[in-house]
């Protein structure tokens, strides 16, 4: 209620970012003013010119919180920032679809928390308004303020004097972490960890053979026939992925917690040191996704994906903030998203398969790549460009292919079921997308010359919401009117041959 | 369910017929800079004059085969019809794509033209939803019929409450 009183006003950050934003800047400009250390040595000046480099990064940072204030009106949100550009960025308060609040470590250990507020402007970047940071009680109450209360209009006495109520939908308990090695996020960090290592190494001039341990576990790796050297780097990948990818996953979900609030809101916590707390209007949900990662799907897991205006999914649904369950027990997530969905039909019903045509698409085309990478490597061996052993290895990937083939041909199929349209595809990443019929804004069908001649098409729902797209792929031209016929009556109508 | 059998009629209206002479200059310029640098390259280059004519040959058999078969047939695939209720368009060669809007759903309705358009008076309407996959391109239009277009899509699209998500 202290808010109400002091809304109209320009507010400030926290007075603590005057010690935060200076550390996130020279953070972030460490190369650059290392780089003015070595510039700076062919004069003899290279410490001074990166003390001054320093200063001016901390100076910039502390200006930052002079120069930024916002303020909270019933109708809008304002910020107001820039030192050298001013801007005003404003937010019509019925707009605003998602607020998340985030805390890394530096925010924690001082009790402060950023806010980010999301529009339903998908197509454009950094357009949100972003608050860096305020104390973690007041960016709460910013967040209740925000989604829990009518921004406008005549005040409802039992609503305010009522506090929201909340439910739990989901917790991770700890025995969860079993599905973290199967998620392959670690692949990134320990690609990047090996990066930079052999870089450092490279740069420092050290040999890693000639540590002392290090050494003798080289020698011994030297010596062994080649069939081995390679399984035994291959285990070692393995190992150091799934490590990496548990360790992420223990980061990014420990205390992990879905709820639903009363006042018509989505409220998702989670992490161990960088906390996020993200709360999704259910007005703005137009449906639910369970993603299948070909290895999750193998231990039987899955991951639950909200599809809603305002959050992009393009950066990952982990960052972008729109994951309801991270990976755990299938049944789990099916759970979970028939909570959310208020149905549990959609995610649980048989689906129409596309047919033998689809089937075979699906086969000439990734079993003809294949067979034209190892035609193409016999050529090229033939003509002394590659070693043998390139057409070889190449001759195991026409199977491979056709396994894929298989899969993908198996997940394809859609459903018309209540108000939902649902589609499932895919096999390294299957997913089977449930979007609410009056979440699709429009019909695209893409019918290529080869879909033609096979009297198939790929309908695509386009929405506002999500990736913007659901597609059903390859379905038979006649069953995709259908499709489109009962998901939106009427549309199509005008448009059908008699 | 009959009906549906018989499939997705293509929309009534074809673009401008100006549209073909517009696109034929088009192809005609953008070909024009592999054909002069070509013909540079010829300059330059003293020995294997031969080769240098089969090569200038080859592209302007290609050229030629581009700039007249190109806008002949970009004209009777791009299609389009709208509807008190809906848009509706078709383009593409090998890979056609169709797409249909409800006009409760259109959020912009733009009209572009270019120099060159202008000189043959035509229009490009672009017609967005709030979805970032869905927009309906119009490309070659008359330019009193764009007018017309747009003006109706507005009228309908205003007609609606809500954002349209």
């Amino acid at each position: 209620m202290t808010a109400t009183h002091g809304t109209e006003e320009w507010r400030r950050l926290s007075t603590r970012m005057l010690v935060i934003h200076p550390i996130q800047e020279l953070l972030r400009a460490w190369p650059v003013l290392i780089g003015l250390v070595f510039a700076g040595t062919a004069g003899g000046h290279g410490s001074w010119w990166s003390l001054a480099g320093a200063a001016f990064v901390v100076g910039a940072g502390m200006l930052r919180w002079f120069t930024t204030t916002y303020r909270v009106t019933p109708e809008q949100v304002q910020v107001r920032k820039g030192f050298v550009r001013r801007q005003v960025l404003t937010v019509p308060r019925d707009r605003i679809r998602t607020v998340d609040v985030t805390a890394n470590a530096l925010h924690r250990s001082l009790g402060l928390a950023k806010i980010e507020v999301g529009t339903g402007r998908t197509d454009r970047k950094d357009d949100g308004v972003k608050l860096d940071a305020l104390h973690a009680v007041e960016a709460a109450g910013l967040r209740d303020e925000l989604l829990h209360r009518p921004a406008a209009g005549p005040p409802q006495a039992a609503e305010v004097s009522a506090p929201p109520r909340q439910t739990l939908l989901a917790r991770v308990p700890t025995g969860w972490v079993r599905y973290g090695p199967f998620t392959l996020t670690g692949l990134v960090t320990v690609g990047v960890i090996a990066g930079v290592a052999g870089r450092a190494a490279n740069e420092a001039h050290l040999d890693p053979g000639r540590l002392g341990p290090l050494s003798t576990l080289l020698d011994r790796w030297e010596r062994a026939p080649v069939t081995a050297e390679i399984a035994m780097l291959v285990a070692a990948l393995v190992v150091a992925v799934a490590v990496a990818s548990t360790i992420g996953y223990v980061l990014a979900f420990y205390r992990f917690r879905l709820s639903r609030n009363s006042a018509g809101t989505l409220h998702i916590t989670r992490g161990l040191i960088t906390t996020r707390a993200i709360t999704i209007e259910e007005r703005r949900l137009r449906g639910v996704e369970l993603s299948e990662p070909l290895l999750l799907r193998a231990v039987r897991g899955a991951r639950c994906i909200a599809i809603t205006t305002g959050l992009r999914v393009g950066r990952g649904a982990e960052r972008g903030g729109s994951l309801l369950l991270p990976p755990g027990p299938r049944k789990e997530a099916q759970r979970v998203a028939a909570e959310v969905l208020g149905d549990a039909a959609p995610l649980t019903c048989p689906l129409s398969p596309h047919g033998p045509r689809a089937t075979w698409r699906r086969f000439s085309r990734a079993v003809g790549v294949a067979a034209l990478i190892v035609a193409a490597s016999l050529a090229l061996w033939a003509l002394g460009v590659l070693p043998p052993w390139a057409w070889q290895l190449s001759l195991a990937l026409p199977p491979a292919a056709a396994l894929l083939a298989f899969d993908r041909a198996y997940a394809l199929g859609h459903a018309v079921r209540g108000a939902t349209l649902v589609s499932r595809r895919g096999s390294l990443v299957r997913r089977r997308s449930a979007l609410s019929c009056d979440g699709i804004i429009g019909w695209n069908l893409r019918r290529s010359f080869f879909q033609r001649r096979a009297g198939l098409a790929t309908l695509v729902a386009t929405t506002a919401a999500g990736r913007q797209r659901v597609e059903v792929q390859d379905v038979e031209l006649g069953e995709a009117l259908r499709t489109a016929e009962a998901a939106l009556p009427g549309l199509l109508t005008p448009f059908l041959q008699r | 369910m009959q009906s549906t059998e018989a499939g997705l009629r293509p929309p009534r209206h074809l673009v401008s017929r100006k549209a073909i002479g517009y696109w034929t200059l088009r192809a005609l310029a953008g070909w024009l800079i592999p054909l002069a640098a070509q013909v540079i390259w010829m300059l330059q280059d003293e020995g294997r004059l031969s080769w240098h004519v089969a090569g200038l040959v080859l592209t302007m058999v290609l050229a030629a085969a581009h700039v007249v078969i190109m806008p002949q047939w970009r004209f009777r695939v791009h299609r389009w019809e709208a509807t008190p209720e809906a848009v509706y368009t078709q383009s593409g060669w090998f890979n056609q794509e169709r797409r249909i809007a409800p006009v409760s759903r259109v959020q912009t309705v733009d009209s572009q033209r270019g120099p060159l358009e202008q000189l043959f008076g035509l229009a490009n309407v672009t017609v967005t939803t709030a979805s970032a996959a869905g927009p309906l391109k119009i490309h070659g239009l008359d330019h009193q019929t764009a007018r017309r277009l747009v003006d109706e899509l507005t009228e309908g699209a205003h007609g609606d409450p809500g954002d349209a998500t």
